[in-house]
């Protein structure tokens, strides 16, 4: 006689300190193995595209901070890169080495978090006690150039939208100066940790066809052994004149994973300190009075400036039919804007790209076969944001 | 070897012939355009093509142009690796058309079909599990038509009485306010307004 078979149905989430946010997975489990999981998202969406539609290409931008909301500025980076395109905008080349410094702010804040949070669900506390402080340095670095902490909305299309404070660029110095050893104390808590190797070691492998047929990007891909990286393979920006490594994984596991991500910290401090070592002075905004709004002190006495500051703060500026795609690597992979224009004020279509979707995704196949207490191991891995994912 | 964006265009061309409708480059992208029955067909091309590579799918998403006649336009994005290059593909489709579903080409066109679905409401033939995706569980309408208002059609509160969420149509206690700056004579239109006239007709 076959003995009938019968699957455990658990529900995991909505509200889970381990799922990063609001994800409803739905496990079946045939005793502690997973034989399926099928993740409901959606539960944070917001309609950020139908927004957008809405809102002229300066009120859109904000909306980026709230996507990944761990690194907002890699995400207004891709936005203002596709306005850039599409009207054929050049930004000043101080503006452009501020961007690339404020990126890699973001993906070490995003790293940090990520790094941290996963050695959280598979058990150590200490990390993210240490990351956090690290993180919170960081953020007043965003507050002191753009105001907020999280959501900065710095980025302008032409340029950014104030220049470094005095003191500030010496301040992130230093910061790179101190934060390898710290890099180096997260690793002597975790990289040679007999339980966090246990926990992920050989745990979600991910083989390199899969990772190109999931649609997988940044690390996801890297761990698995792709070498691409869209700063070095379609550099953008001002990526092409710093020197500076691709980290690659051998075994596409969740502890590959985890060792690329130490290592692109360091490639970033790498990147920041010859940003800040190379960084030239200048404007730190287009002037083309058609896109970005004057000084203030120039609105007082050029009736020019205050007819272009009137008609940007209300109609705002129109940009070309056509359309674009633009991609840039964001922490978590490839964050894309597809732009539409159809030459009015407001995007006539904004269909955002969020790497985590494709990652999320992928979930089923990365988690079949395992056991239930690999879910968190895996799912920290993705480096999942619920902001990004559900828009 | 990297090929340019140019001779790629010819290879496609000579290779997908009557399947593509045209094909161009604007601004450093490579745009084909083609009849929806055929997509399966050119993208399997792509994908296997020595001289394209086009190994990994970005994403698929639909444009809405009410106005048109064939309303919807789909459109895919791949990326090659080993070429270093983009490709778009669009197709213009009716409402009620079919698209073929690629996931059985790419497996991670399942969810973005997904969403194209639960945004515009487009149908795929043979996709394995074809529901909503980022909206409510029994959510209706298709928010990102042209036709499907910002504030939505009904709004959720906990309801004491009830003891549950339940759903309302939507009361707005300040007008949803769309300046509209572009012929600034003629005032801006009230959603609030609109529902009040719609109501004493």
């Amino acid at each position: 006689m076959v003995k009938e078979k019968k699957t455990l149905n658990l529900n995991f989430g909505p509200q889970h300190p381990a799922a990063h946010g609001v994800l409803r997975l739905i496990l079946e489990l045939d005793g502690e193995v997973i034989e399926r999981a099928d993740p409901h998202i959606g539960l944070l969406h917001r309609g950020t595209e139908k927004l957008i539609e809405h809102k002229t290409y300066a009120q859109a931008l904000p909306y980026f901070d709230r996507l990944d909301y761990v690194a907002p500025m890699n995400q207004e980076h891709a936005f203002a890169l596709a306005i850039e395109k599409l009207l054929d905008l050049k930004v000043p080349i101080r503006a452009q080495y501020i961007r690339v410094l404020f990126c890699e702010i973001g993906r070490i804040l995003s790293h940090i978090l990520n790094i941290t949070t996963q050695a959280l669900d598979v058990g150590a506390l200490t990390p993210s006690l240490w990351g956090f402080e690290e993180r919170e340095t960081l953020m007043t670095f965003y507050e002191r150039v753009s105001g907020s902490r999280l959501h900065a909305n710095y980025f302008r299309t032409g340029g950014v939208h104030q220049d470094l404070p005095m003191g500030l660029a010496e301040d992130i110095l230093k910061f790179c100066e101190s934060f390898p050893k710290i890099i180096d104390d997260l690793e002597n808590l975790l990289t040679d940790n007999r339980i966090f190797k246990q926990r992920n070691v050989d745990i979600g492998i991910v083989s390199q066809q899969d990772a190109l047929d999931y649609s997988f990007s940044g690390v996801m891909l890297r761990g698995s052994g792709v070498a691409w990286d869209l700063r070095k393979s379609q550099p953008y920006e001002c990526y092409e004149k710093f020197n500076f490594k691709i980290p690659v994984g051998k075994n596409g596991d969740c502890y590959d994973r985890y060792l690329c991500r130490i290592e692109e910290m360091r490639e970033s401090i790498n990147i920041m300190k010859q940003c800040l070592k190379d960084i030239p002075t200048g404007p730190i905004k287009t002037i083309n009075g058609k896109v970005s709004p004057p000084p203030k002190s120039e609105i007082k006495k050029s009736m020019e400036a205050l007819i272009h500051h009137f008609k940007l703060f209300t109609e705002g500026y129109r940009v070309d039919a056509g359309e674009i795609y633009t991609a840039v690597e964001a922490p978590k992979g490839e964050f894309g804007v597809y732009l539409v224009s159809d030459g009015s004020n407001k995007p006539y279509k904004c269909k955002i790209r969020a790497p985590g979707f494709s990652h999320l995704q992928a979930m089923d196949y990365l988690i079949k076969g395992h056991m239930l207490a690999d879910v968190p191991a895996v799912l920290g891995s993705l480096d999942v944001v619920f902001g990004e994912i559900d828009r | 070897m990297i090929i340019e964006l140019e001779d790629l265009e010819k290879v496609i061309n000579s290779g997908l012939t009557t399947f593509i409708k045209s094909s161009e480059i604007k601004l450093k992208q490579l745009i084909i355009h083609c009849k929806i029955e055929n997509i399966s067909e050119i993208i399997l091309f792509l994908k296997n093509n020595e001289k394209c590579k086009f190994r990994q799918l970005i994403d698929i998403t639909a444009i809405d142009y009410p106005e048109r006649e064939k309303r919807f336009r789909m459109v895919y994005f791949f990326l090659s690796h080993e070429n270093n290059n983009r490709i778009i593909i669009n197709s213009d489709i009716e409402i009620n058309t079919k698209v073929p579903s690629i996931t059985n080409i790419f497996p991670s066109a399942n969810w973005m079909e997904r969403e194209v679905f639960d945004m515009y409401g487009i149908l795929f033939s043979k996709h394995p599990d074809l529901r909503r995706i980022l909206t409510d569980y029994e959510f209706e309408g298709y928010p990102l038509r042209k036709d499907f208002p910002l504030t939505g059609y009904t709004e959720v509160r906990y309801s004491e009485n009830k003891k549950k969420v339940i759903y309302e149509p939507v009361k707005l206690e300040q007008n949803y306010r769309n300046f509209d700056f572009e012929s600034p004579w003629k005032g801006t239109k009230y959603i609030k307004d609109q529902s009040k006239n719609k109501n004493q007709e």
